[in-house]
This record gives structure tokens, C-alpha cells and sequence, in this order.
């Protein structure tokens, strides 16, 4: 399991740059499925014909992460850029990064605190005024390692740490692939498609032609999502709780869950004793959105992996949480021929 | 009419919840149509044939409410809630929600608060009247969505109760199915699911059907309200038209199609302009091709409360000029 | 007829989103000439198709560059004649005051957007913006007189005719994005000297103003493989970020990010380079605010590249653009339309 975790969160996929991630699923699913088809918008498909067909399902989970794409190289041979997918700003000053295909490191430095005014240090820095510096003396030197459009991502690497805990970038949703991978060991009597979709983070947009062209008739969607159970955070905001198992969302920003299929969820948790929480709160949107609406509609749902500090280089989660959830996308599909 | 709006408008049916409504609505229509049927999403369908070569056409009133979502239960058997649709902080201090089984509630807000522009809705809670956890979850659990909790009352001529949007547009429809005559057209009426949310349902419906033509009914606010944001629609005046809100600019040959027909057959109407929102035609005029698609509106006081009103013969207006429609040979 | 005339032509022609018929006539005629077939749908998006003149299979590709402008509409009319109105697509309400307008009702009126002189103000007033809600358009007529020409719902189009600055530069109202139009009637004649194989269709959107609808309707309509999505995007101007203005002369502006196609996008870059076309790049790190976000997610999804020309003082009655950027973007369209020969769908892979 460690191994493949590792290989996943460690490869570049940021929204519309998921060539390296893509490579790697590609490499993990090709033994497990009939076919393996990679569409317009660069989505991996992987198709697996049932022993017994009667209906289409979608499992998906998005490769693409949330990152940093380089807008302009300043005479200095410094680099502005932009977020790619939502960030906190807040986070990135004294950040590394890693840009482009080489991977050039470059950090995210704001002016010492000896430099500051007591009122600057009161105030976030925001996105369009910092710079990536890769330690060129002008843009020329610059140019010579990094070009305009290339796509940067944090450099943090997989730790495991405290009781069962793992820090990396990306958790959101290389979790979601993780389980994806897991899931393509069995084999059911439907044809299951297992969608590994591109910019979901810029807007749903490969599950939207992911979709269209599958067709599926039930689509369950597994996701990193919030979970915000620290101090200073009210109880009731917490979204999820890390250590209860995998969230099940009654309904995010992007789609309202089939309810049928999140009474059968809940059901297969419970007879499979494995631990599970509700999704508190329905904050967040992920591709269901557009499984769900697809053409004629779908049912869809969604169940998560919960993650602190999402969209930032140390997100956390408990491997307890992710080995419980395969094992719930396991216990689902294997009776959701009765839907 | 007011029967059917009385009856309609207190069914409970918040978002992603429709079954009630669509229920009540399928034994309505059941004996008045050729073939009726509920999608995977949830929509109701109900087709009424066309007697020769006439179009295509989609009609379309959403049965959802918007509501709110118990998100979590605290210890002391308070209620947290996101919301379900357009909820707003000023329509909601201190009023009372129902959910499904019954359980009444008063929603309260954090009053440690200094000024009401601090108050949110994460700063909201419903009070079921729970003594703690455990009490308040033999109640309810999360998941589970209340609407506002309204009385129904007819006076001076008009409507007022929750769920106007869209029961109201549900009643037209209901009794336009039920009076329209032979029509060359063939009519498909879609209670849609999930409007409130982002014109879900109208969305997958229309992609299936790939309807010639289509016309929301919904209802629209007014400009005739105290120091309102001006609007030139006004209770009373007659069913509107809609030229465009944020989600549709009504195809100009719906539009003519809908004045001409009021003015030939003398029905009062008005032209409106919602410089927000959005109805189903919004979605359903973007499904594959394109529909040409436009909006019948029911003028609306107070949309988003538990008190919206609406005029009665609005209504009956509305009534006539849609089955005028619908009956005519139609070239667009 | 040139492309400086034509654009002019289409300058003063309404049509504002949703209510395109006029330019949309207008275009269909000027497209006729240059292609086997021409159509309209019913959302007035218009469709000119050429076909290619060798043998081999080629792809079908969509250019699309919108026909519908921002404007205004007749939102209410008082018991004194003046017009109050709303906004059709963005319109920055700071350049309305003393506009001058045309409202087509039952018939053309000139207008005037008043202003409040500067001798009745209030202390302070003038630090803040009039919101569109205070303005009124005057058309000097008694109000019986108006209410039997313009109704509520009535569109309002600027009147800016085109003019010419120095050098190549010309200044109008809704260069955004008939300069796009225009761009592609010259790509067209362009095309008729070069070999290209395939069906190339040549879409004037509707309603991309108000949401790429125009967009999302024909790209399904005609299921293309490739997009190539022509809008304007800002020129520098002196109080604008640097890394979101383009100069004026340097040639069309190629945008790169997620929802362009990374291989199409190096090809076209690299067809530039080979003809020695110049060109400036633009970072888009999320959807662009063009057709191509509604042209890359169309049924199964369609690999789209974004073609643009730097404008100056968008969504304005002085939208300032270089015509040199119109002929170079056109010929640099063409020869990518004919570089797609045998072995055409290597480029569009991952």
C-alpha cells in the first residue's frame, strides 16, 4: 500500500498538466482492466467488462491537484504566477516548489521580518504580489530553465508520522485514485469504468466529458474531502472527524446524493462492520455534479477520505480512513447490482 | 384553483425531496394525460399527444422548495443547517421550520452577535426543543431537511403561504392539463426536481425529451413593494412575460409568440425583467442544439419567505394564456 | 470589401446578445462567397462551411468568434419620457454618463444618458460612481409620443462608429468580437490559397456575452474534433498589471493553460515560428472567459486552442485595436488549418 500512496501523491498533476500522474495510473491499471482508453481532454478510463452486464458503473476519482502556473519572468528573473484550483494564499510564503517537466526547485520568499513594518506583518500577502524565485540573476538565465505556462507544484514529499498518519501534497484525490486502483482487483458482473478524470479542480470539467461518453447508470465518486476537526474550529464546522472512517455526503454545492444508493452505502458499512461518519455540512463540490447530470441523469454519490489541511503541501489523514474506505467501495460494488 | 394551490403549496417537497409533491401532483393529472412517468432524477412527465402535426413542446414547473439541511446535532440537542437554495438570513430569524415527520422548530441565531450585518447562517441554529443529544436524535438526524413551517390564507384576492415558488407553476400547469382542449402539439409537462439548486432537473429532463420549444412557468418578483428595487411588474396586472433574467434571455420569437397570443385573446399580461435568478428555461434552452425557450411568470411579493403572495387572478390569467398557446399552430 | 471596411460595417449594425438577427444577416451574406454552405440557427449563431480541396480524410474543425455585443435594454419608461435601463452583458456603468444611444423600438431614437452638472452636486458626490439604477436616457420626446415607439424589453446599442487612430489602429464600440468576425472572413480568403484537407466550419457565436451560450449550442450542433476559439483580450495600457496586458504590435496573442490543449497548442505555436509570424503568450490558469470554455467540455470533449487580439479599453465605446494583429491572426489560422495533413490525431493525444 505504502508504495503505491507514495508513487501517487508524489507524481505532478497539477489542472490541465497531469501527464506524469497520468503515467503512473496508467502503469498501476493496464494488468487489472480489459482496456485502457484516454480520452479528448487526456481522462484515463479504465474499462472492465462484467461477468454478467446489465448496467454501466462509473467508480471516479480526479488525477489533477491544485498548483501554481507561471504567468511571466521578470527582467530580474523573477517569476510571477498564478494559482491553478482554489488556494489559500496564506499558506504559500516560505513554501518550495517544484516547476515544469525537470522539476526546477524554486521558493516562494516574501522580505524578512527585519525588513517589515509591525502593521505589514498584520496583512496576508496575496498570490499576485509574490514571486517564485529559481535563483536566476535575469530573465535570460531564467528563461533557460523555466517558460511561460509551465506548471509548478508544492514539493512535499509522503511522511508517515504520529499514530497511522500520513502527510503529504495531494491527498486530495490521489486518495480517491488509490482506491480507484484497489477496487480494479476484483471483478463484478457489471461493466465498470474506472474514471480517472482531469481539472476537476478548475471546474468539473473532465468528469463533464468523462460522462457524456461512458453513459453510466450509477456513478460513485470517491473524493479527499474537509475535515477541519482542530481547535478553534467549532464543533459544528468540523465537516468530517479523521480516525471515524469514510464520510458519506447526503449532498455537496455540486450534487444532492442518490438517496437509495446512500441508504445501500450506509447498509454495507454496517454489515461489513466498518466504520463510517455522515458528511456534516455540504461544503464543496466534485465531479458527481456532472456525472449526475449527465445527458439524462444518473445516481450518483460521493464517499471521502477525510483530510485536514486541504489544498495546502501538508494535508494529513489517518490510513485507517483510507483502507476503510476501499473496503467500502469493495463491499458496494459487490452488491450494487441491486440497486 | 385555490383548492389546488391550498393543497399544493403545503405538501412538503424541499430540494432533492420532491416525492410528496410529485405524488399528490400524478394523482391530479393521472386520468387527464396519454402517458406519465418519473426519470432517475425524479422528475414527473406526463404527455399529453397533439391531434396532428403540430410541435413539440416542453413545459416546465419545478416542484422543489428551497429548505434547510441539519448538518450537525450539538450536544445540547441544537440544530445546525446549511441551506437548501436560496435561504436568507432576514427570511429566517425566528421563524418556525417543520421536517418530514412533523418535528416543529424555531430557528435562532447566536445573539452574543453585535450587529444583525454579522449575522450568517453557520451562526444560525434550528431549536427542536431537544434537551440534548440523544432526545434530538430520536428527532431527526443530519441529513435531514425542514422548510419553513406556513399557513396558507386567501384574502382580498390573493394567495399568500410557503412554496408559492413553484406550486404556484405547478397549479397552472395541474389545471392547464386539466381545461386545455385539442391541441396540435404534442405537450410534454415536466414537474421538474432540484430547481433550486441549479435547474437540475430541467437540465436532464430536457436533454431526454429534446423538446421543439419550451416554456417555463415560475414565479417572478415585483416592483410595486415600498422603496423596492424598481421592476415594472406589478401584483395584479396580469401573468408576466419574461424578456430575460441572469439565466435566460427569452428567445424573441417565444416572447412575440406569448404577446401576440395575450393580445389577440384580450388577456391582461405584463412584460418583466429580473435583473437575477434564473428559472428551468435556463437550463433548458443550452440542452443540445438549443431550444428556443421562453418563461411564463406568476407575479410574486415577498419570494423566499413563508409568506409569498401571489394574486388570484394572475393565476386564472395565467391559466388562459398558456392553454391559448399551447392550442395554436405554432411556427418558430 | 476589406477587413477594415468590413469591420466598420459591422460596427454600427445592433446586436446585442440575444437579439442577434440583423448582424447575423449581414454575416451570413459576407461569408456566402467564401464557402460551400452557409446556414443560421435558430439562436442566430452562423455557420459558414468550407470544405477542403484534397482528398485525404482531414479533421473538422470549429473557429468560433462571437457576433453579439454588450448593450443596454429598456427596462421602464416614466410619466416624463425618461428611460430607465438595464445592463445586457458587462457594462462598466463608469462610461455611461453623457453616452449617446440608439434605442431600437418601433422605430430608431437617438438618446442622450444624462448627466447631473456639476453645479447641483452635493459635497462629496463626485468621489462615487452613479449606479445605473440613478441614470435615465433623455430622447426629447413627449411621453405619450415614446410609449407608442419603445417598449420595455427594447434593446439600446452605443453610438461609436469606427475611427481611425494613428498607424494600423482603429477605435469603436464592440470590436469585441466583431474584429473576431472579421478575423475570420480573412481567414477564409486566406485558406482559398493554401492546400487543407477536412471540413472547416466558421461559427459567428451568439450570446457569448452573457455566458458562452452561442457556444455551447453549436459546438454541439457541429461535433467538431478541434476548436479554435478567436475573442479579443487587454491591451497594456498604463494603469493595467503588467501580466495581464499585451502590447499592441507584436503580433496575436496565443493563450496557454488548462483549458487550452497542450499538443495543439505547441503545434500552432510552432506553425507561427515556421512562418515567422509573430506572436505574444498569454497564461490563463483557469477557464478563459471566452467561447473555448464552453467548446473544450462539449459532448465527449474537443481539443480547442485560443486565438486572441490584444484590445484596449474593453467593453467600452473606445475599444482601441491594431488591424495588423487581424491579418496576421487570419494568415497564421490558415496555414494551422493546412498543417493538418495524414496523421493529423498525433496532435491531439496526451
Amino acid at each position: 500500500m505504502s508504495d503505491l500512496l507514495r508513487r501517487l501523491t508524489s507524481a505532478r498533476g497539477v489542472s490541465g498538466d497531469e501527464g506524469d500522474i497520468r503515467k503512473v495510473i496508467i502503469d498501476e491499471i493496464t494488468p487489472l482492466v480489459d482496456e485502457v482508453h484516454i480520452d479528448r481532454m487526456g481522462n484515463v478510463i479504465g474499462y472492465k467488462k462484467g461477468t454478467n452486464p446489465k448496467r454501466k458503473v462509473m467508480l471516479c476519482a480526479h488525477m489533477d491537484e491544485v498548483g501554481f502556473i507561471i504567468t511571466r519572468i521578470e527582467d530580474n528573473g523573477m517569476l510571477k504566477f498564478a494559482t491553478v484550483g482554489s488556494i489559500d494564499s496564506r499558506i504559500l510564503p516560505s513554501k518550495r516548489v517544484k516547476i515544469g517537466d525537470k522539476g526546477v526547485p524554486g521558493v516562494m520568499g516574501i522580505k524578512a521580518i527585519h525588513l517589515q513594518e509591525p502593521s505589514e506583518r498584520k496583512n496576508a500577502v496575496k498570490a499576485k504580489h509574490m514571486y517564485i524565485d529559481i535563483g536566476a540573476r535575469s530573465k535570460e538565465e531564467a528563461e533557460k530553465l523555466v517558460s511561460l505556462g509551465d506548471y509548478a507544484v508544492f514539493d512535499s514529499d509522503l511522511v508517515y508520522f504520529g499514530d497511522g498518519r500520513v502527510k503529504s501534497k495531494a491527498l486530495d484525490d490521489r486518495v480517491g485514485c488509490f482506491t480507484l486502483i484497489e477496487s480494479l482487483k476484483g471483478n463484478y458482473p457489471f461493466d465498470l469504468y474506472a474514471c480517472f478524470t482531469v481539472q476537476e479542480e478548475v471546474g468539473l470539467r473532465g468528469a463533464k466529458v468523462a460522462a457524456y461518453h461512458i453513459q453510466p447508470d450509477i456513478g460513485l465518486v470517491v473524493e479527499g474531502t474537509t475535515c477541519s476537526d482542530v481547535p478553534k474550529v467549532e464543533p459544528h464546522r468540523h465537516t468530517t472527524r479523521m480516525g471515524d472512517g469514510p464520510a458519506i455526503s447526503i449532498a455537496d454545492l455540486a450534487s444532492y446524493s442518490n438517496k437509495r444508493m446512500v441508504s445501500f452505502l450506509i447498509e454495507c458499512a454496517k454489515n461489513a462492520g466498518i466504520p463510517y461518519q455522515i458528511k456534516e455540512g455540504i461544503t464543496g463540490g466534485n465531479d458527481a455534479g456532472e456525472i449526475q447530470r449527465s445527458r439524462a441523469g444518473a445516481m450518483t454519490a460521493v464517499i471521502s477520505v477525510p483530510c485536514r489541511y486541504i489544498h495546502s503541501p501538508s494535508s494529513v489523514m489517518d490510513l485507517k480512513d483510507l483502507d476503510n474506505t476501499v473496503r467500502l467501495v469493495k463491499e458496494f460494488l459487490e452488491g450494487c447490482e441491486s440497486l | 384553483m385555490i383548492d389546488l394551490i391550498q393543497k399544493l403549496s403545503g405538501i412538503y417537497g424541499p430540494s432533492g425531496n420532491e416525492e410528496l409533491v410529485s405524488e399528490a401532483i400524478r394523482e391530479e393529472i393521472e386520468s387527464y394525460v396519454d402517458e406519465i412517468d418519473v426519470d432517475v432524477m425524479g422528475n414527473l412527465i406526463a404527455v399529453k399527444k397533439g391531434t396532428g402535426d403540430g410541435k413539440r413542446i416542453m413545459l416546465a414547473a419545478h416542484m422543489d422548495q428551497i429548505g434547510l439541511m441539519v448538518t450537525h446535532i450539538d450536544d445540547k440537542g441544537f440544530l445546525r443547517f446549511a441551506n437548501l437554495g436560496g435561504i436568507s438570513v432576514a427570511n429566517s430569524i425566528c421563524r418556525r421550520v417543520v421536517f418530514k415527520n412533523g418535528t416543529v422548530g424555531v430557528i435562532g441565531y447566536e445573539t452574543e452577535l453585535n450587529s444583525w450585518k454579522d449575522i450568517t447562517l453557520s451562526k444560525m441554529y434550528i431549536d427542536i426543543g431537544a434537551s440534548d443529544r440523544e432526545e434530538a436524535e430520536r428527532l431527526v438526524q443530519i441529513g435531514d431537511v425542514a422548510v419553513y413551517h406556513s399557513l396558507f390564507s386567501a384574502s382580498n384576492g390573493k394567495y399568500i403561504g410557503g412554496a408559492m415558488d413553484d406550486r404556484a407553476g405547478c397549479a397552472l400547469l395541474v389545471k392547464t392539463i386539466k381545461s386545455i382542449g385539442d391541441s396540435p402539439n404534442d405537450l410534454y409537462f415536466v414537474f421538474t426536481v432540484q430547481e433550486e439548486l441549479g435547474l437540475r432537473g430541467a437540465k436532464t429532463s430536457a436533454y431526454a425529451l429534446e423538446p421543439d420549444l419550451a416554456i417555463a412557468v415560475d414565479v417572478t418578483a415585483t416592483g410595486d413593494t415600498p422603496k423596492c428595487k424598481p421592476m415594472a411588474v406589478s401584483l395584479g396586472d396580469g401573468p408576466a412575460i419574461k424578456i430575460k433574467d441572469a439565466s435566460v434571455l427569452a428567445h424573441p420569437k417565444v416572447k412575440e409568440l406569448m404577446i401576440t397570443t395575450a393580445q389577440k385573446h384580450g388577456i391582461p399580461y405584463q412584460l418583466e425583467i429580473l435583473e437575477y435568478g434564473g428559472t428551468d428555461s435556463g437550463a433548458i434552452h443550452l440542452s443540445r442544439s438549443g431550444v428556443p425557450s421562453g418563461v411564463l411568470s406568476i407575479p410574486c411579493r415577498y419570494v423566499h419567505s413563508d409568506s409569498e403572495t401571489i394574486d388570484a387572478g394572475d393565476m386564472d390569467n395565467g391559466v388562459k394564456l398558456l392553454i391559448k398557446i399551447l392550442e395554436e399552430n405554432i411556427s418558430i | 470589401m476589406d477587413a477594415k471596411a468590413f469591420l466598420k460595417e459591422l460596427i454600427d449594425i445592433p446586436g446585442v446578445s440575444g437579439y442577434e438577427d440583423e448582424i447575423s444577416r449581414v454575416i451570413m451574406d459576407a461569408f456566402k462567397p467564401y464557402c460551400h454552405e452557409v446556414r443560421r440557427d435558430a439562436f442566430f449563431n452562423v455557420y459558414g462551411k468550407k470544405i477542403g480541396n484534397v482528398g485525404q480524410k482531414g479533421p473538422r474543425i470549429m473557429l468560433a468568434a462571437h457576433l453579439d455585443e454588450i448593450g443596454l435594454m429598456v427596462k421602464d419608461i416614466d410619466d416624463k419620457g425618461f428611460i430607465s435601463f438595464t445592463n445586457i452583458g458587462g457594462v462598466d456603468q463608469r462610461i455611461l454618463l453623457s453616452q449617446e444611444v440608439i434605442i431600437h423600438g418601433k422605430e430608431r431614437l437617438y438618446g442622450v444618458i444624462g448627466a447631473k452638472p456639476p453645479h447641483l452636486q452635493e459635497k462629496g458626490e463626485t468621489e462615487k460612481a452613479v449606479p445605473m439604477d440613478e441614470m435615465m436616457i433623455d430622447v426629447g420626446l413627449h411621453p405619450d409620443d415614446i410609449k407608442k415607439k419603445v417598449t420595455i424589453g427594447d434593446l439600446i446599442t452605443f453610438k461609436s462608429p469606427l475611427i481611425s487612430l494613428g498607424g494600423n489602429m482603429v477605435c469603436g464600440k464592440s470590436i469585441d468580437d466583431r474584429a473576431g468576425v472579421v478575423m475570420m472572413l480573412e481567414t477564409m480568403k486566406e485558406l482559398d490559397k493554401l492546400v487543407f484537407s477536412g471540413e472547416v466550419y466558421f461559427v459567428a457565436t451568439s450570446q457569448e456575452e452573457v455566458g458562452t451560450r452561442g457556444a455551447i449550442i453549436s459546438t454541439y450542433s457541429v461535433d467538431p474534433d478541434i476548436g479554435i476559439a478567436i475573442d479579443v483580450t487587454h491591451g497594456d495600457t498604463p494603469d493595467a498589471p503588467k501580466d495581464e496586458t499585451h502590447a499592441m504590435d507584436k503580433g496575436p496573442v496565443i493563450a496557454v493553460g488548462p483549458n487550452m490543449h497542450p499538443k495543439l497548442t505547441e503545434r500552432l505555436m510552432n506553425v507561427a515560428d515556421d512562418n515567422e509570424i509573430g506572436y505574444l503568450i498569454e497564461v490563463e490558469p483557469g477557464l478563459t472567459g471566452t467561447d473555448a470554455r464552453s467548446i473544450q467540455v462539449s459532448r465527449e470533449g474537443v481539443p480547442t486552442v485560443l486565438i486572441e487580439l490584444p484590445l484596449r479599453y474593453m467593453h467600452t465605446t473606445v475599444e482601441t485595436l491594431n488591424m495588423e494583429n487581424i491579418r496576421k491572426a487570419a494568415r497564421l489560422t490558415a496555414l494551422f488549418i493546412a498543417s493538418m495533413k495524414e496523421g493529423w490525431e498525433e496532435c491531439l493525444t496526451y
